[in-house]
């Protein structure tokens, strides 16, 4: 590997862990598309600050472009209070309308300015090496590094002071504000970080790319774990993965990084979608089968329990008593033998008393609703797991 | 003996887009009863807590805690908001959310430690939901939710409890849970304050009650007040109500 190919992976592994961390507190809070408009508004701020700086990497022009993020917020957030709209569509008012006024300042001043709207829209994380930062006449490194670097210094130190305030005002706000923990600060503090993110990573990977990194890995992090501190963590994994099998894939196409990165990413959440242990859509297809087998089973036992007559008790009998076919009969009916629900003796069925006992607790579970009763249970059925 | 006032609120006026739901609303809370507050849907019950702890922003009047304003008393003071007003999908344990109770006595950045989980896993346990304390809170049935956010104000260990609806779908064995403990926190000389929507159960279980409207009907002790005429006039139709002896 030469020097170019690991700075570019180690650029993108950086943008991906600074992307993800508020990322992942915007996919909890039902703001994905909020990233999606700070991306594309924060064009303007960009023009407008490199005009004033005549320099892509000026901390300033980040500052400038980052405002345009949070006036975006605010300007969705005016638009949505006076109740003619709703949000989603306040956002589609608001980001084409800065976006487009970017794109025309762009256009006019195409000369003065070496930006290209294919460069804003994909960036151009290919040429992040070639432009370098000297300090006092010694190479560094590639500027990028540098800006996305301190951006995540920033942002993980924020994330550490304020994780508890975060979760709090994410999870309820009410209660935040009532403990003095201002949700509105919380909230304006979390959108100048992914504003600042967005456009500390605009130049490397476009305004598309931002806004993937920012919501797939901690939308397939969600789908795995439970815990806020994991979901963090695994996003970030998440992120670093596709942005450094994204490279490799793109190395191997010839094709754009950033467009190879979003796919990673976009393949990485089908991946989660389908094969998550339990909140993936094939342990959900097969949870529900197996719910539907346990309510057979139990309608089976009622069966039982309700008959006394040995005729309905029949094993022939149970087929056409309870209206199955033969292959949804031996499922229930091996089901209730493996856990010892029923004895069979000449072919007639009997509830065992660990049976009956399933039986009434199932029963009066559905009846009250209640859950304690039935804890013990939920670890054999699938049915009462919720 | 004089009794002290917990929370009194003067000519408190709030709106939302300009369109007044509360208004000109006055009111003395004594300390160390259990008030509900009742009203039809839309009286502005939930708002009137809100604007009381500071969430919401009044357009007019002013809002004490023992003479202090809210601000100044919110250790004082602990919140239950509507189960309905979070997401129970968030990643989090039911432990965590009752440590959340903590945050306002920790303050700005400092984290919870020892001793926060300790009084924690004591709330748990006064709510008998210790034994689900590492669960996913999605994984907790409507009652045991609803236990959660009350072990979470417990564990504030405040003088005055603010409840928004914590009957609203629970099990009944979840609701006499509830209003046992809210009956040991008066006996133990704390104020609870709950909004209320089952009418029948105000006498068995309140000793206090404050009628709503938009405007404020009537407020007093259950036995004084609680009668066919205020039902009447907060609800606008003839309400009655047979009252348990």
């Amino acid at each position: 590997m030469s020097n170019a190919q690991i700075e570019i992976q180690l650029i993108a592994s950086l943008v991906a862990i600074a992307c993800a961390i508020p990322g992942t507190f915007l996919v909890l809070r039902k703001m994905a598309m909020i990233s999606d408009a700070i991306s594309h508004s924060i064009l303007p701020g960009i023009v407008v600050g490199f005009f004033i700086t005549q320099d892509l990497n000026s901390p300033l022009l980040i500052l400038l472009a980052a405002l345009t993020g949070v006036i975006t917020v605010v300007l969705v957030e005016r638009i949505q209070k006076t109740g003619l709209v709703k949000e989603d569509t306040a956002i589609g008012l608001v980001f084409p309308a800065l976006f487009s006024i970017g794109v025309i300042m762009i256009a006019k001043n195409a000369n003065d300015v070496h930006l290209d709207v294919d460069a804003v829209l994909l960036g151009e994380l290919a040429f992040a090496p070639f432009d370098r930062l000297f300090i006092s006449g010694t190479d560094v490194g590639p500027k990028s590094l540098w800006i996305i670097g301190s951006i995540l210094v920033i942002t993980v130190g924020l994330l550490i002071a304020f994780f508890k305030e975060l979760k709090v005002s994410t999870f309820d706000a009410g209660l935040a504000a009532s403990l003095g923990f201002s949700p509105a600060l919380i909230h304006y503090g979390l959108m100048t970080v992914s504003s600042v993110t967005t456009v500390g990573a605009f130049d490397a990977v476009g305004a598309i790319l931002v806004v993937a990194l920012m919501i797939a890995p901690a939308a397939s992090a969600y789908l795995l774990t439970t815990d806020l501190k994991k979901m963090l963590g695994l996003a970030i994994v998440f992120g670093v993965l596709s942005a450094i099998s994204g490279y490799w894939f793109a190395h191997w196409l010839d094709a754009s990084i950033a467009g190879s990165i979003t796919t990673m990413l976009g393949v990485l959440f089908l991946i989660m979608y389908l094969f998550a242990p339990s909140k993936g859509l094939i342990a959900v297809i097969y949870r529900e089968k197996q719910q539907r087998i346990e309510v057979s089973l139990l309608t089976f036992l009622l069966h039982l329990r309700n008959h006394d007559d040995e005729r309905e008790r029949h094993v022939n009998h149970l087929n056409e008593h309870i209206n199955w076919q033969k292959v949804r009969s031996k499922t229930v009916l091996d089901l209730a033998l493996k856990n010892n629900m029923i004895d069979i003796n000449n072919k007639i069925v009997s509830l065992t008393s660990k049976g009956d006992e399933f039986t009434s607790q199932a029963i009066d579970y559905i009846i009250t609703n209640e859950d304690a009763q039935i804890e013990d249970m939920k670890d054999d059925f699938f049915l009462f797991r919720g | 003996m004089e009794q002290k006032i917990a929370v009194k609120v003067d000519d408190l006026t709030v709106a939302y887009n300009y369109k007044p739901v509360l208004w000109d609303i006055d009111l003395e809370i004594p300390e160390g009863v259990l008030m509900a507050i009742v009203g039809p849907n839309g009286a502005g019950k939930s708002t009137l807590i809100k604007a009381i702890l500071g969430i919401l922003k009044p357009i007019a009047g002013s809002v004490s805690i023992y003479e202090k304003p809210y601000e100044k008393q919110r250790s004082l003071v602990a919140y239950v908001p509507q189960k309905g007003s979070v997401d129970w999908d968030f990643p989090t344990t039911a432990l965590d959310v009752v440590m959340m109770g903590t945050y306002g006595s920790l303050g700005w950045i400092k984290r919870p430690g020892q001793k926060e989980k300790k009084a924690a896993l004591e709330a748990l346990e006064k709510v008998g939901m210790l034994p689900f304390k590492s669960r996913q809170i999605s994984q907790l049935s409507g009652g045991q939710q609803q236990r959660i956010f009350l072990a979470r104000a417990l564990v504030q260990d405040a003088s005055i409890y603010f409840m928004d609806e914590p009957f609203q779908g629970v099990d009944a064995t979840t609701e006499i849970a509830i209003i046992n403990i809210l009956k040991e926190l008066r006996k133990a000389g704390k104020t609870v304050i709950v909004v209320h929507h089952d009418l029948q159960t105000v006498p068995e279980y309140f000793d206090w009650v404050t009628f709503l409207n938009v405007k404020k009907i009537a407020t007093g002790p259950v036995k004084d007040i609680f009668n066919d005429d205020n039902l009447t006039k907060t609800y606008g139709i003839n309400y009655k109500v047979s009252i348990q002896e």
